[in-house]
This record gives structure tokens, C-alpha cells and sequence, in this order.
């Protein structure tokens, strides 16, 4: 799982989804990997827009990543091969939870992660 | 025609394998008129988020990812499928990522599977004061389980929740497959639950393509869906016999 992934997911629980406690889901004990991806230039320019650059800053940290700047880089900044859209291309696209969980800040459900996959289903009582 | 990604690594012992009704959504999606559509909508603005519920061998997905240019004239899109079965999003993963590696500079890029209940693990904007709720997708695809029967199969076991390479029995099999073709009452008890969620699901320039069957009542269902204020219209059809169509795509978006 990408962590770019985590930036259009939340809690799978209904009564969480209204609350901004719900995202973004928390990692716990994350083993981390770094997939090869082949770099997508119209991808990096066209994403920002409409992340939550917030989330995305609170979600590098909790990984343990050094601190992303305060607000998203602007256009200018994203030369195509330049160094601001290489980190960004390892951040978002290669940087994979491949074990670990995902916590609600607002139920406290634990969503697992395994062999890099989510698993938000809810077990019969949350549902 | 542009090509349909492989899937030869699928175990379709418990995955849905491509079918007719695959096949009519990649003619439909890669047709003149629905790519003209997406590509006015999508060519330019922020990444699309392009969302398949239930992708199964991923073949829908793929295709879309893959062929971003010619369909939807940009390969700003990131590509996420949410399937219910495990084994399921595993295949998806790997249909994506072989068909971006094979299709070089037409595609856009692949973001994930996470394995869920349909739209559940998105996250969405409920409707505040003046606002009306609105979601994160843009193109949202769906062939869902419509064949009507008695019953509609329950959510899967242990077994399939745990790890890909954990066995499963024959029966567990099985119950993965129901679960990907299985409606409940006519055919519709699944994608009820989609259209209902709708609001919270699609971006405001959102579109949805949901495959319904005759037994579905096609006609009914748009007319329910237009009541709610969206738009739907029918865009893909096949099996045409004596004046109806076994399979359709329905086309469904926001007003203006
Ligand atoms: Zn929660």
C-alpha cells in the first residue's frame, strides 16, 4: 500500500466517516518497503492540487520520513527531473506499507496490513 | 482496438474471470463518444481518481490505466480498485501493474487494491450547512454482482481475509465466486447500496459506469436514479435479442 494511498482513504465505519478524527488512518508498527516505480511526470504536476498536503506531511511523519515543508511545492518548483519531483515521486509512488496496521483516530479500529494490502473490512459488530 | 490487458496469472478458481460483461465495459469505456466525453471532462484540471469496485482480475481497471491517454486524453489519473476478495485484489494489483509496464507513454499510474466493502474505506465529505455531499472519485466503475437470486451470499470467511498464499477450501472458493456474481432481488440488492452512496462517492465532475443486466430492470433503475437529480443514460449494450439487451452500461453523472 502507497502512502499516497492514504490520502483518499478513511475509517470504513459509518458513524467515523463525519468525523476529521477519521483521517487520515494513523500507521502502526509499518514495515516499510520501496517498490520501483517508472516516474509519471503528468501525474506529480497534476496530483497536488488536490491532495491534502496536511495529511500527506502527518502521515510522512508518523513514517518516520524527514519533515515535508509546510505547504505543497508550487508549480515552479516541479521541474520535470528535478530533485523536488524525484522526492515526491519516492514518497508518494515507491514508498510502500507492505506490513503493519492503519488506526482511527476516532474509534480506534485497527485495519491490518498485509503483503501490502489493506484489509477495511469490518468485522459483523461494526458494520 | 486497443489491447485488453493479460491476465493469465488470475487463479480463476476464485476470481471472476473476464467475461462478456468485462468485455462490453472496455468497448464501452474505449468507444468514440465515451472517450470524447471523458476526455472533456478530465483532459485537463487535477488527477482524476479513477475507482473500480469489485475489479476481480483487474482486467476493467487495467485497461482504463493503461489506455489513460486515448480514453480519458491525459495520464494525470491514479487507478484504485477496492474488492471485497482478497485474492481478487492481489490479481488486480498485478494485472495493473503488468499492463502500465506494457503500454509505456499512454498510461497513467497505477495507486492500489485495498481489499473492502465497496465504497466504505473511501473518504467522502458529508453534506454541511450549504453543502451537498460530495466524494473523491471521478471515474468510478462497477460490474457488479446483478445475477437475481434467492439470497445474497454473506461476507467471506477467515480464510479469504487472511494472507494470499493461505489455503482455501472448495467451498471457500465458491463462496468467493457467488459473491462476484450474486445480486439478492433482482439482481440489484449490491448495486442498490452503490447507487445509494453515490452522493458521497463521486467529485462533483464525477461519472459513474455501472454494467446492469435485463433482469436488473434497466429502464426502472435510471428512472429512480434521475429522480434523485443525477443524470443516466445508457452507453454500452450487448446481447441484443428481439428488442432488448441482456448486458448495458449506464452512464451516471451530476447535472450541469
Ligand atoms: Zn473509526
Amino acid at each position: 500500500m502507497k502512502l499516497l494511498t492514504l490520502n483518499f482513504l478513511s475509517c470504513a465505519v459509518k458513524t467515523c466517516k463525519t468525523s476529521p478524527l477519521s483521517f487520515p488512518l494513523h500507521p502502526k508498527d509499518a514495515e516499510l518497503a520501496k517498490d520501483d516505480v517508472e516516474p509519471n511526470p503528468d501525474l506529480l504536476t497534476n496530483i497536488l492540487p488536490r491532495l491534502d498536503w496536511s495529511a500527506l506531511r502527518t502521515t510522512a511523519a508518523e513514517l518516520g520520513f524527514p519533515d515535508l515543508p509546510e505547504t505543497a511545492p508550487s508549480p515552479e518548483e516541479l521541474v520535470e527531473g528535478g530533485k523536488t519531483v524525484q522526492d515526491l515521486h519516492e514518497l508518494l509512488m515507491e514508498t510502500q506499507i507492505v506490513e503493519g496496521k492503519l488506526v482511527c483516530g476516532c474509534c480506534g479500529h485497527e485495519y491490518a496490513v498485509r503483503e501490502g494490502i489493506a484489509n477495511f473490512l469490518l468485522p459483523s459488530h461494526l458494520v | 482496438m486497443l489491447p485488453t490487458p493479460d491476465t493469465s496469472h488470475v487463479p480463476y478458481s476464485r476470481v471472476y474471470e473476464p467475461a462478456e460483461d468485462s468485455f462490453l465495459l472496455l468497448d464501452t469505456l474505449s468507444s468514440p463518444a465515451e472517450s470524447t466525453f471523458l476526455t472533456s471532462r478530465f483532459a485537463t484540471g487535477p488527477s482524476p481518481l479513477i475507482v473500480e469496485l469489485g475489479p476481480g482480475s483487474g482486467v476493467v481497471l487495467a485497461f482504463l490505466t493503461a489506455h489513460a491517454l486515448p480514453i480519458l486524453g491525459t495520464r494525470a489519473p491514479l487507478a484504485l480498485g477496492i474488492d471485497v476478495n482478497r485474492f481478487a485484489c492481489a490479481a488486480t494489483a498485478t494485472t495493473v501493474i503488468k499492463a502500465v509496464a506494457g503500454a509505456g507513454a499512454t498510461s497513467a499510474s497505477f495507486l492500489d487494491v485495498v481489499q473492502g466493502d465497496l465504497v466504505s474505506p473511501l473518504r467522502t465529505r458529508a453534506a454541511t450547512g450549504g453543502e451537498p455531499a460530495e466524494g473523491m472519485v471521478d471515474v468510478l466503475v462497477f460490474n457488479p454482482p446483478y445475477v437475481p437470486t434467492e439470497e445474497l451470499p454473506g461476507p467471506p470467511g477467515p480464510a479469504s481475509a487472511g494472507v494470499v498464499g493461505g489455503k482455501t477450501t472448495y467451498e471457500e472458493d465458491s463462496h468467493l465466486l457467488e459473491l462476484s456474481y450474486a445480486g439478492g432481488r433482482d439482481g440489484m440488492e449490491t448495486t442498490e447500496r452503490v447507487l445509494a452512496a453515490l452522493p458521497g462517492t463521486l467529485a462533483r465532475r464525477g461519472v459513474a459506469y455501472v454494467l446492469l443486466c435485463a433482469g436488473n430492470r434497466p429502464e426502472e433503475v435510471k428512472a429512480r436514479v434521475r429522480g434523485e437529480g443525477w443524470r443516466a443514460e445508457t452507453v454500452g449494450t450487448s446481447g441484443r435479442t428481439a428488442g432488448w439487451e441482456r448486458l448495458q452500461v449506464v452512464r451516471i453523472w451530476r447535472e450541469g
